[in-house]
């Protein structure tokens, strides 16, 4: 089987080796016969042979020569690049696109192997040392989120832990805690820090307004995320709180970054009582939509309001059966009524 | 049971016989009582060419799936493992060999069978790690195209798309271009290639020069393809990405249809028997083959789903009239003759209750109002209503955490309908993403910028709309019931791979010369000699048969797409289609997400 012949050229040598026939290329020294070798390989597009080529120029050429010479074919690149994936052999796959100037794709090699990296403080140098890499600019800031978010999960995940076994905490006590936070997205850190941590000053890691202003979350997401985990709590005060601003004369008003049939949602989901549901069921703001909520959740006064401000006597007086006889409610309904 | 193979124009029996001899003549060379090791990833395909009966025939005995450790028992004298040549793979046999016991006797033999092709890569780790002596026969079982049914045969070459389009790997071309060679050997040279793609280019060239290099390929079989049109699955990124819509479309949507299986919750086809109370529900999943041996099923699996109930309820009368036929039957004949039609209508009775249950099932997804909305959104894109700004709906999906796939399905969508996304709208997606779903996703968005499915506008030119009207891509008046276009599949959206095909065969694509210019990669024509004497004339009324390659992947809609144009009065065309893979929007999405480590937590 093995082929000792000295006379195929490398033309033939390719042929020979794309009918399967194993054929050692060791006698090809120059460069020239060297590179027909591996023009006849693409030409032929098939794969074993390509690699095979490529093997044997990976160990007989001087690096720079290698590089260069595949700088200028494309398709024998390609290929390169997919081996030294497949056999795991980073250094040389980072030198190779360094040279090509690849740089984008250079960093984002680099990057991904802080997958294989388990250990945290490991990983979080780690995720440090790419943040000069060579990254778009857009992606330059979320690799540096990425090291902050961690850095501070690292700290906030010691200090937690202390405080459960430590046992004085109320909240660890009673939401005992089902996985650590570490390597989590930053959205379930903000939900976790609302959760256990609302109250903290600013200065503090664990902070969710420190989070809100360190990796600059948008109003919306913030309230959405606070809203979920202070309903999960049945803190309804805080949830007032989220949406109440003082204006300038000191009166209170509620407004939302989302729409208030979201935050209807989120209660109901948490099955907050009907009066805290009814406060934001009655600021939906399109007329349909609070009723067909109030209705749903059985929110009587709204929908009473609702259709006496839309005047429509039809809908308030078929209501009537939807009320307790005798109730506060229907008394209303027939106050309104009788004008 | 090759009724499935046989029912289409183009006998794919053959094609499955070829298959069988190589994997006859192999298990016959390790001679002796045999057990196969199996690479998992390869039992379902090879399950479309041989069932174990044949496998028995040849002295399998025993049958173990590939993993780490020490080899079962198994007295037999033969070990022969059935691997494709990946590197990880090779380091568990490795593992394997080592750990055999050179002691035991009677000895076992090892072999290797790699699909489709042998790896030098492979063989040389296998050498670097000292036990690639230990195999005696190292062979290729050149499992290229598989056949699926009747006019359906496909690579199952699942990282094709990731390959071809990201990577510039040529090695699925080239097992492409080598299965093409193998359908040209069994059904005669298709004398005309059309192409339109770099990597359709590319598997042309390799046939040529196949052809040219390999002359003992000139056969003398009378063609039975007039045409091979190869297209690159990138000149169509938008289908894939919408939901499908097709009674079949829609099951692999929801549950996956491997091989031909489809795997459903147990629930609903739990037998109800009389007198039985208080059994205890099943807990495996039902597992169910869907091909067009089943009748029913052949019937109802190309229709849109909206138009599937009252295909059911017509079965359901029919088969109900044919069982009260029984009250009807006097004579002795027309009882045996009862009798004799029994097996066959409670076949049909039982394919309707699955495809009634089936139906059910799909009929709870598609009445939600996650699926109405998602849909909705993703009709307005493609008909060109708003792709250039930040959407509510993605925007609460995103806030909600829905599945990360669903809204990368979307927001390609979006930006493939709008020729790339403005700057400031791809940035805040990308910011919403990663902060939602961690910042690792940073490669997967990346991966899907390099495959060009969620990019930034480049000039300030949108050429959807371009291609949509000249292509009548979005029709308004769609009939569901009984549709006259191929946008049926999608209620209103044609594909615009299937269209490519239909106006190619009419009137030609010199029509789109202008469209076909905004579509990324050449396209060409080839023409392939036929040896005088073979040139085909066709016979007035009959239709060219047309070989549609997708090369990195089809969509279960696109299928029913080109067998409703096969259908067609004066269609003058019948399809048969190829890929490298069958895929929908969630299983090619995930081929391009970077494979990520599980939590250390």
């Amino acid at each position: 089987w093995q082929d000792y012949s000295n006379d195929w050229s490398p033309k033939d040598t390719v042929r020979r080796m794309q009918r399967g026939k194993v054929c050692s290329l060791e006698r090809f020294r120059s460069l020239q016969d060297k590179l027909v070798l591996l023009d006849e390989a693409v030409a032929g597009h098939d794969g074993n042979v390509i690699t095979a080529v490529l093997i044997f120029l990976k160990r007989t050429l001087r690096r720079e020569i290698l590089f260069r010479e595949l700088e200028v074919r494309q398709v024998a690149l390609c290929h390169l690049i997919h081996f030294l994936r497949e056999t795991g052999e980073q250094k040389l796959l980072l030198d190779l696109l360094r040279f090509l100037d690849k740089t984008e794709e250079l960093a984002l090699s680099q990057y991904r192997e802080h997958l294989n990296i388990q250990d945290v403080e490991k990983r979080k140098e780690f995720l440090k040392s790419c943040i000069g890499l060579p990254f778009s600019a857009e992606d330059t800031s979320h690799i540096q989120d990425h090291y902050t978010l961690l850095e501070r999960q690292i700290i906030i995940e010691a200090n937690d832990r202390h405080l459960e076994t430590a046992g004085q905490s109320e909240i660890f006590r009673k939401y005992p805690r089902k996985a650590l936070i570490l390597n989590k997205p930053l959205v379930t850190t903000l939900f976790y820090c609302c959760f256990y941590h609302y109250r903290e000053p600013e200065g503090t890691f664990s902070s969710p307004d420190n989070l809100k202003k360190t990796f600059k979350i948008p109003d919306k997401q913030y309230v959405l995320t606070a809203l979920a985990a202070r309903a999960k709590l049945r803190a309804w005060d805080d949830v007032d709180a989220l949406f109440t601003t003082k204006n300038w004369l000191g009166y209170t008003k509620k407004k939302a970054p989302i729409g208030f049939h979201r935050v209807v949602e989120i209660l109901q989901r948490n099955s907050a009582p009907v009066q805290v549901l009814q406060e934001y069921v009655r600021l939906v703001e399109d007329v349909e939509t609070r009723l067909n909520l109030a209705t749903k959740y059985k929110c009587h006064d709204v929908v009473i309001e609702t259709y006496r401000d839309i005047k429509d006597r039809v809908q308030l007086t078929a209501y009537k059966c939807k009320v307790e006889r005798g109730s506060a409610e229907e008394e209303k309904i027939n106050s309104i009524l009788s004008n | 049971m090759a009724a499935h193979l046989s029912s289409g124009r183009v006998n794919l029996t053959a094609l499955r016989e070829a298959g069988r001899r190589e994997l006859r003549e192999f298990l016959d060379k390790c001679a002796g009582s045999k057990a196969i090791v199996w690479d998992e990833y390869l039992t379902g395909p090879f399950g479309l060419i041989a069932q174990y009966s044949l496998l028995k025939e040849h002295e399998v005995e025993k049958m173990f799936t590939l993993k780490p450790g020490r080899l079962p028992q198994a007295d037999v004298k033969n070990i022969i493992f059935f691997v494709r040549p990946r590197l990880e793979l090779m380091d568990i046999i490795t593992d394997n060999v080592l750990r055999e016991d050179r002691g035991r006797s009677p000895q076992r033999d090892f072999h290797i069978l790699f699909v489709p092709r042998r790896s030098l890569l492979c063989e040389q780790w296998l050498k670097e790690q000292g036990v690639l002596g230990s195999f005696i026969h190292r062979e290729q079982y050149s499992l290229d195209l598989i056949p699926f049914d009747g006019d359906l045969l496909s690579m199952e070459s699942e990282s094709a798309f990731k390959e071809c389009y990201l990577e510039s790997d040529q090695t699925t071309l080239y097992h492409a271009a080598k299965g093409l060679m193998t359908l040209q050997a069994l059904y005669g040279t298709i004398p005309q290639i059309f192409g339109k793609g770099e990597c359709a280019r590319h598997v042309a060239n390799m046939m040529i020069r196949m052809k040219r290099e390999f002359p003992g390929s000139q056969n003398s079989i009378f063609p039975v393809f007039d045409t091979l049109l190869l297209l690159d699955r990138n000149v169509d990124l938008l289908t894939p990405l919408a939901t499908q819509l097709t009674y079949e479309g829609l099951i692999d949507e929801i549950y996956g249809i491997q091989n031909t299986y489809v795997k459903l919750p147990p629930e609903k086809f739990a037998p109800k028997k009389q007198g039985e109370g208080g059994k205890d529900l099943p807990t495996e999943p039902k597992k169910l083959q869907l091909n067009s041996a089943e009748e029913l099923y052949a019937e109802i699996r190309d229709k849109n789903f909206n138009a599937v109930g009252s295909v059911l309820s017509k079965k359901a009368k029919i088969i109900s009239a044919a069982f009260e036929e029984r009250h009807h039957a006097k004579t002795v004949g027309e009882i045996k003759q009862f009798v004799s039609q029994l097996p066959h209508m409670q076949a049909a009775r039982s394919s309707l209750a699955n495809h009634t249950s089936i139906a059910e099932l799909i009929k709870d997804i598609t009445t939600s109002e996650d699926f109405f909305d998602n849909l909705t959104v993703e009709q307005e894109f493609m008909s060109g209503i708003d792709t250039d700004k930040v959407n509510n709906y993605i925007e609460d999906c995103i806030a909600q955490k829905h599945p990360l796939i669903k809204i990368l399905r979307l927001v390609c969508l979006q930006s493939v309908c709008n020729s790339g996304l403005k700057q400031k709208v791809l940035d805040y997606y990308k910011r919403e993403i990663l902060q939602t779903y961690g910042y690792e996703h940073i490669l997967t968005l990346n991966n899907l910028e390099k495959a060009g499915l969620l990019k930034p506008q480049t000039s300030s030119r949108n050429n959807y709309p371009t291609i949509r009207k000249t292509l009548r891509l979005w029709m308004d008046d769609v009939n569901e019931q009984n549709p006259n276009d191929i946008s049926y599949v999608y209620s209103g959206y044609a594909p615009l791979s299937v269209r490519l095909a239909q106006l190619l065969a009419r009137p030609g694509w010199r029509s789109i010369e202008e469209v076909l210019k905004m579509l990324p990669g050449p396209h060409f024509e080839e023409r392939q000699q036929l040896p005088t004497g073979l040139q085909k004339k066709r016979q007035h009324g009959e239709n060219r048969v047309t070989l549609v390659f997708f090369l990195g992947g089809v969509t279960y809609a696109e299928i029913a797409a080109l067998r409703f144009l096969s259908q067609m009065e004066d269609g003058g065309t019948e399809y048969v289609i190829a890929t490298t893979k069958l895929i929908n929007g969630t299983t090619w999405i995930k081929s391009l997400m970077e494979k990520l480590e599980p939590a250390p937590f």
